[in-house]
């Protein structure tokens, strides 16, 4: 009998939790250090698309870089 | 010269994707780049321009035109017989951004133009911010149409055709770490291979003979790799990524690398990184078949094989204003990144100097380059 209760109280909570908006947790006055150049995660595109386009000649993978890649195989 | 080619686009779209400061169309901005690439017999140089424009505060433009002046000599041509030969690639995009909300609309075109193979891409992608601009998750689909010839065979025409799906997530998780998760499909059909390369098989005489490649018209690629970017505290970055490829031709990959990048005396900042790579061979791969006709699917091509990347990386960069009365620029930088590889082949065997009858086939030495190339860009926003 205690089972099915736990269960329906996980589900309810997990419902209201759903219903709730998300509080961020990290306040737009804390992102000092993630707005910060250095934490860029792609660089300067017209530098990581090259160095994707170096690996993926020499390589056979290909993909989930995050966006940059193409280019020439140059065999 | 044949070329793989793939989805130069998406560099263009990727430029608006910042991770946490989404949602705000980039800087106006323009680069200039000079590229190159040394290593194996290859010599790949040129420039590379790339104009990003803003007009109002949701529309933008981004135009790139780059260049590829080859000059090989690599190891697949001096086997194949051939003298070295020149030949320059050019390549144009276009990429327009739209911003509405927290939703950033994509779309690009690419087209690639060499004297043996062409190719156009169009691409879509659509990001959306969201949980307090923590989050932000982008899809994107691309396609593409190469069309491939022969130097050597005018007669030979064939094609690829393409299609790219992809899914990333950008996730804040403190106020010094933040991630990221890549997703990344390929279904390419046509022809895949290298109309120029060879592979090689033993003869009735205990020496080899070189044949046709022969690849399956069909391939398909997932990919999937984790990020994670840490902030120190003495405003210093650390960057670890991993990434996991397999394909229906029987490569598995792993991919790991890090990054740490650090400022110095206010305008500098320097960077160092170590990439590590390593590959299986497709099921249809070997050095060396026991006899012509061996099987449906025959490759020996290098790049397919068996291999171990490393790189090291080293970069510098130099904020400069620019304060004169009337400008319209804002500030520049002037950047340098130089890297150094080496590929180890553990089965891919150079036959640069044992030409057919000169030793047992399956004992000469095994290959391995080296490469550094490196960029220089100067980058000034408006």
């Amino acid at each position: 009998m205690r089972k099915p209760l736990l269960i329906l109280g996980a589900a309810a909570l997990l419902a209201a939790t759903a219903c709730a908006p998300i509080e961020p947790w990290v306040k737009p006055y804390e992102r000092e250090h993630l707005a910060d150049p250095i934490m860029s995660i792609q660089g300067d595109a017209v530098s990581a698309s090259y160095l994707d386009h170096v690996f993926e000649v020499r390589e056979g993978a290909r993909g989930a870089t995050g966006g940059a890649g193409g280019g020439c195989g140059c065999s | 010269m044949h070329a793989l080619k793939r989805f130069a686009a998406l560099a263009l779209l990727a430029i608006g994707a910042t991770g946490a400061r989404a949602a705000v169309l980039a800087e106006d901005r323009a680069d200039m780049m000079y590229h190159r690439y040394q290593g194996g017999g290859i010599t790949v140089q040129g420039p590379s321009v790339l104009v990003r424009k803003k007009f109002g505060e949701s529309l933008a433009a981004t135009a790139n035109y780059y260049v590829d002046n080859i000059s090989s000599a690599s190891i697949d041509v001096v086997v194949s017989g051939a003298s070295r030969y020149a030949e320059r690639r050019e390549q144009k995009s276009l990429a327009l951004e739209y911003l509405r909300g927290k939703t950033t609309y994509s779309a690009s075109y690419t087209n690639s133009k060499e004297n043996d193979y062409k190719a156009d891409t169009y691409s879509l992608s659509v990001s959306q911010d969201m949980f307090g601009d923590l989050t932000t998750v982008s899809f994107g689909y691309s396609q593409g149409l190469d069309k491939i010839g022969s130097s050597v065979d005018p007669t030979f025409k064939d094609e690829i055709k393409r299609r790219d799906y992809r899914v990333g997530v950008t996730q804040v998780l403190t106020r010094d770490l933040l991630s990221s998760f890549n997703y990344e499909a390929v279904t390419e059909q046509g022809y895949l291979q290298n109309p120029y390369r060879f592979m090689r098989f033993l003869n009735a005489s205990g020496s080899y003979s070189r044949g046709p490649e022969v690849f399956p018209r069909t391939r398909t690629s997932n990919a999937g790799s984790v990020m994670l970017k840490y902030y120190l505290p003495w405003r210093a970055a650390l960057q670890g990524n991993y990434r996991f490829y397999t394909d229906t031709w029987g490569i598995i990959a792993h991919t790991a690398g890090i990054e740490y990048t650090h400022p110095l005396w206010n305008r500098w900042i320097f960077s160092g990184s170590y990439r590590y790579y390593t590959q299986t061979g497709s099921d249809f791969w070997s050095d060396l078949f026991p006899r012509a006709g061996y099987q449906n699917f025959m490759a020996r091509d290098k790049e397919n094989s068996p291999l171990v990347t490393q790189t090291i990386g080293l970069g510098a960069s130099y904020e400069f204003p620019i304060e004169w009365a009337g400008s319209w620029l804002k500030k520049g930088s002037a950047n340098l990144h130089i890297n150094h590889m080496m590929v180890d082949y553990s089965k891919f065997r150079d036959l640069r100097a044992f030409p057919p009858g000169t030793a047992t086939p399956g004992t000469e030495p095994l290959y391995a380059l080296d490469a550094n190339f490196l960029t220089f860009y100067l980058s000034l926003w408006f």
